[in-house]
């Protein structure tokens, strides 16, 4: 692993009008690691992800990806240099099937640079290729469910297709916005040994989750927002140990006693 | 020193053409491309109404405004309304029925160059050695008083802060049971009143003509976009950036290139600024 | 005796035979592949065989114009439809191309069946250039900029006096004979109207159709869209360009009149009667149309005052146009259901 981080978030503020809805948030990620950000309803996860991947112009801060400044660069550049993203209001492209939502990725410059996931540097025909990236995410090939129209799945495969859209890009950093949310225990379940096996491969992932306890399972370090600001960074069990973290989830009165019941 | 008359002068005249389309916009985001319909359309109407119908002079283009203001209104109410929201079929249906207004006055008869009103005041005076008619005072005065009027209306008046309301948030403003249908109807009818308030001061310093719609259309949409789709002061300020860069234009470079000011002024401004001055439009909206 | 009320509801479902004709055992069968071939050949036959049996030259004349409007109108579709962007001023093409063309050759001496194919791809990179603008903003834009555009430049030309001032270019080459002028004219039209069909299939077309649905999910995919936009403007402009030239070698003259407003309206028009999004609508509403539209020159400005009502019909009633109709009618049956 290399010393520098691989992603470097330096200050960023963002006011929308006159709300600020980040404060000066730093942080660092290293390569292959997996960090997690966490925080209450509106602390500002989804728009640190928004000014990262370009998406919303940051008011001040700078963004660096491997010593580049990204700060002021639209979002297709940087997701062309690697940084990927998920949506947390999902945005397949309904009316065409599964495999066929990948086809678009895979039409980008990066992907007709790298080949593509598994590419080997050339890219094939996309629809092969389409078919093949969402079997490893976990759509089973010989059922008919990669023809399916994407409108007609459920919540599960979409997220995976969500995944899928990013991984066809053969990114370095995969930034998951809620991908947990709205799946059932087992679909979690299931989904966890992907997320593993995407670190495997060396993809960086910076996840923004809810769910707590899967979250603490797939990583070790985690980072707290509340209301913009960056509350303290660490181990799940230092997070979960802070005071300033109980009383942002929990409110202040009587933290035992809501920690005990939950 | 004559620049700064003829521009102030072609300033407010810009302004005037352009309050009416800000308006509308900015209440109901509504683009009306009839706006240039409904400008001819009240000269004609006072003009029949003086000519036609001999009723004197004061009560012509008080009929002319009024009927102008409620045929708006009716547009929106019967038409517009139904595709509210869907941005580009209003785009259409609002520049349909401006063409089959100007295209239907043209095919009743009204062509050519004979349709005038006549002026308030008749006669011309000097200004610090500029001569200047009484008519183009007549404007710059009564154009001032609109924008200011307009301002107090809005700012300190039930139904204009209603209107700004809902021009700033309409969701916020319907829960504040402000009636957003109710008053995007108003919006318009005041829009196309302002239409109708321009042409009777101006037409009499020319002729009706049914090309002025279009041309009418696109100063107004020019400025507009200059000064921010949605925004009434930005309006008046882009109006005067843009007057006077067209009377510069016009000493410097010749009459021709009026038009092209205008044009230039819309491509600046959508490659450096999109929103405009004062624009409150986002260009590329952040809805992630 | 009681009387239920019985709550019904309608459902569409596909025709047996389309089910059966969409896989590529259709080739197994006559009946399905003419199923699926017989649209197909009658446009193609019918769209061939028309200048042979209309009445008289003038008709003639008129089917040729028809298929001039025909070529606006699938442009207008193909945009408005598959990628999003309204063009209001198809006048702005037919004008850019019609003058490239008269300039090709009279000044440089060009023969027809050079200067048409100069004036498509100048005339699309020109247009493209113009509307680069506004293509990384909102929709609004550019459907306000390309209303303006032709309104502009015919104002322009006016005012300058210049490419001919009011009068126009006069003097430009026609076709070698009638024939030449009608089939080649028709031929192009059915190439591009079939390849335009092709390209919203290819993967192009899907990244097309994303940017219309989804564009942050396609610069989430590091894909830039305002790139693809310009393609395809460049695409639908050269069409008109097209369009235009072709007019000009028709006419031999070339002038402000094709800035004029029945370019902008007789397209949108078109596509809305005919059928958006299916790309052949537009061109059944322009058989419809140009012919009405002939009907009623002696009417004046009048007909424009009817296409403006029209399209405000369609557009508040929201119809879903004849072909759209009609393709609904042969791929699917109703029936009502109990519910």
């Amino acid at each position: 692993m290399k010393d520098d981080p691989i992603l470097k978030v330096d200050g960023i503020t963002k006011f929308f009008g006159g709300i600020q809805a980040l404060s000066d948030v730093s942080f660092d990620v290293h390569e292959g690691e997996i960090l997690g950000i966490i925080g209450p309803n509106g602390s500002g996860k989804t728009t640190v992800v928004n000014c990262i991947t370009g998406f919303i112009k940051k008011s001040a801060g700078h963004v660096y990806f491997r010593g580049k400044d990204i700060s002021r660069k639209p979002p297709h550049k940087i997701a062309d240099m690697g940084v990927t993203r998920t949506f947390q209001i999902m945005r397949p492209y309904y009316s065409l099937p599964a495999y066929k939502n990948l086809v678009i990725p895979l039409f980008s410059p990066r992907s007709k640079r790298t080949g593509g996931w598994r590419g080997g540097g050339r890219l094939g025909d996309r629809n092969t290729v389409g078919i093949d990236i969402l079997e490893e995410i976990g759509f089973e090939r010989d059922s008919y469910v990669p023809y399916k129209l994407a409108a007609t799945l459920p919540t599960g495969y979409l997220k995976r297709l969500e995944l899928a859209r990013c991984l066809a890009l053969k990114p370095e950093i995969i930034i998951c916005d809620e991908i947990f949310s709205g799946l059932s225990m087992s679909e979690i379940a299931s989904m966890v040994p992907l997320i593993e096996r995407l670190q495997m491969e060396g993809i960086t992932l910076i996840m923004i989750e809810h769910r707590l306890r899967e979250l603490f399972r797939v990583t070790d370090r985690i980072m707290v927002l509340n209301f913009g600001k960056k509350l303290i960074e660490g181990s799940p069990k230092t997070i979960m140990a802070n005071e300033e973290v109980k009383t942002a989830y929990f409110g202040s009165q009587n933290v035992e006693e809501v920690m005990d019941h939950a | 020193m004559d620049i700064l008359i003829y521009g102030t002068i072609n300033s407010i005249t810009l302004a005037l053409y352009a309050l009416g389309f800000a308006m509308v916009y900015g209440v109901s985001r509504l683009p009306n491309f009839a706006h240039g319909a409904l400008y001819v359309l009240s000269g004609f109407i006072a003009w029949i109404f003086l000519n036609s119908l001999g009723v004197n002079y004061f009560f012509s283009i008080l009929a002319a405004i009024l009927i102008t203001g409620v045929i708006g209104a009716l547009i929106y109410q019967f038409v517009l309304i139904r595709v509210r929201g869907m941005e580009i079929s209003e785009i259409m249906a609002s520049y349909a029925i401006g063409l089959a207004i100007l295209e239907g006055l043209r095919w009743g008869g009204f062509k050519g160059m004979t349709y005038t009103l006549p002026a308030f005041i008749s006669g011309s005076t000097e200004i610090a050695g500029v001569p200047v008619d009484y008519q183009r005072l007549v404007v710059v005065v009564v154009g001032a008083a609109v924008v200011a009027l307009l301002w107090i209306f809005t700012h300190y008046t039930r139904i204009g802060l209603a209107l700004r309301g809902m021009a700033q948030d309409e969701r916020a403003a319907l829960m504040l049971g402000i009636d957003s249908d109710l008053m995007a109807v108003t919006a318009m009818g005041f829009g196309s009143m302002l239409a109708a308030l321009a042409a009777i001061l101006l037409l009499p310093l020319g002729n009706i003509v049914v090309e002025s719609g279009y041309n009418i259309l696109i100063l107004a949409i020019a400025v507009c976009i200059v000064g921010g789709l949605g925004s009434w002061m930005g309006a008046v300020l882009a109006a005067f950036l843009i007057g006077f860069a067209q009377i510069l234009t016009v000493v410097y470079l010749g009459s021709h290139f009026q038009m092209v000011v205008a044009l230039l002024a819309i491509i600046l401004t959508l490659i450096i600024k999109p929103s405009g001055l004062f624009g409150r439009q986002k260009e590329l909206e952040e809805r992630v | 005796m009681t009387t239920a009320i019985q709550q019904q509801r309608k459902e569409r479902i596909d025709r047996g035979i389309k089910v059966r004709s969409d896989s590529i055992y259709a080739v197994m069968s006559l009946r399905e592949l003419s199923y699926l071939g017989l649209p197909r050949i009658i446009l193609i036959v019918g769209m061939l065989v028309l200048p042979l049996v209309v009445p008289s030259i003038y008709w003639q004349r008129v089917f040729t114009i028809c298929c001039i409007y025909a070529l606006l109108a699938i442009s207008f579709d193909f945009l408005a439809h598959y990628v999003g962007l309204v063009s209001l001023g198809g006048a702005f093409f037919v004008g850019t191309g019609g003058y490239l063309a008269a300039i090709a050759n009279t000044s440089l001496g060009l023969p027809p069946w050079l200067t048409i194919p100069l004036a498509t791809v100048v005339g699309g990179c020109l247009c493209t250039l113009l509307l680069l603008p506004c293509l990384p903003l909102r929709g609004v834009y550019f459907a306000i900029v390309s209303l303006m555009y032709p309104l502009f430049l015919a104002r322009l030309i006016e005012a300058l006096d210049i490419l001919g001032g009011t009068d126009g270019i006069m003097g430009i080459d026609s076709f070698p004979n009638r024939w030449v002028e009608q089939y080649s004219l028709i031929v192009i039209l059915l190439l591009i109207l079939f390849g335009v069909r092709r390209l919203v299939n290819t993967d192009l077309g899907l990244v097309l159709r994303g940017v219309m649905d989804n564009d942050q999910a396609i610069r989430a995919s590091g894909i830039s869209v305002t790139f693809y936009k310009s393609v395809a403007v460049f695409i639908a402009s050269s069409m008109g360009c097209l369009s235009g030239a072709f007019l000009v070698h028709i006419y031999m003259w070339s002038g402000i009149s094709q800035f004029a407003l029945d370019f902008s309206i007789i397209p949108i028009a078109a596509t809305i009667v005919g059928g958006g999004g299916t790309l052949a609508g537009p061109l059944l509403g322009c058989l419809l149309l140009v012919p009405i539209s002939e009907l009623l020159r002696d009417f004046g400005t009048l007909r424009i005052v009817f296409y403006a009502l029209i399209l405000v019909a369609f557009i508040i009633f929201r119809s879903e146009g004849l072909l759209v109709y009609g393709q609904r009618k042969y791929h699917q049956f109703e029936r009502w259901i109990k519910i």
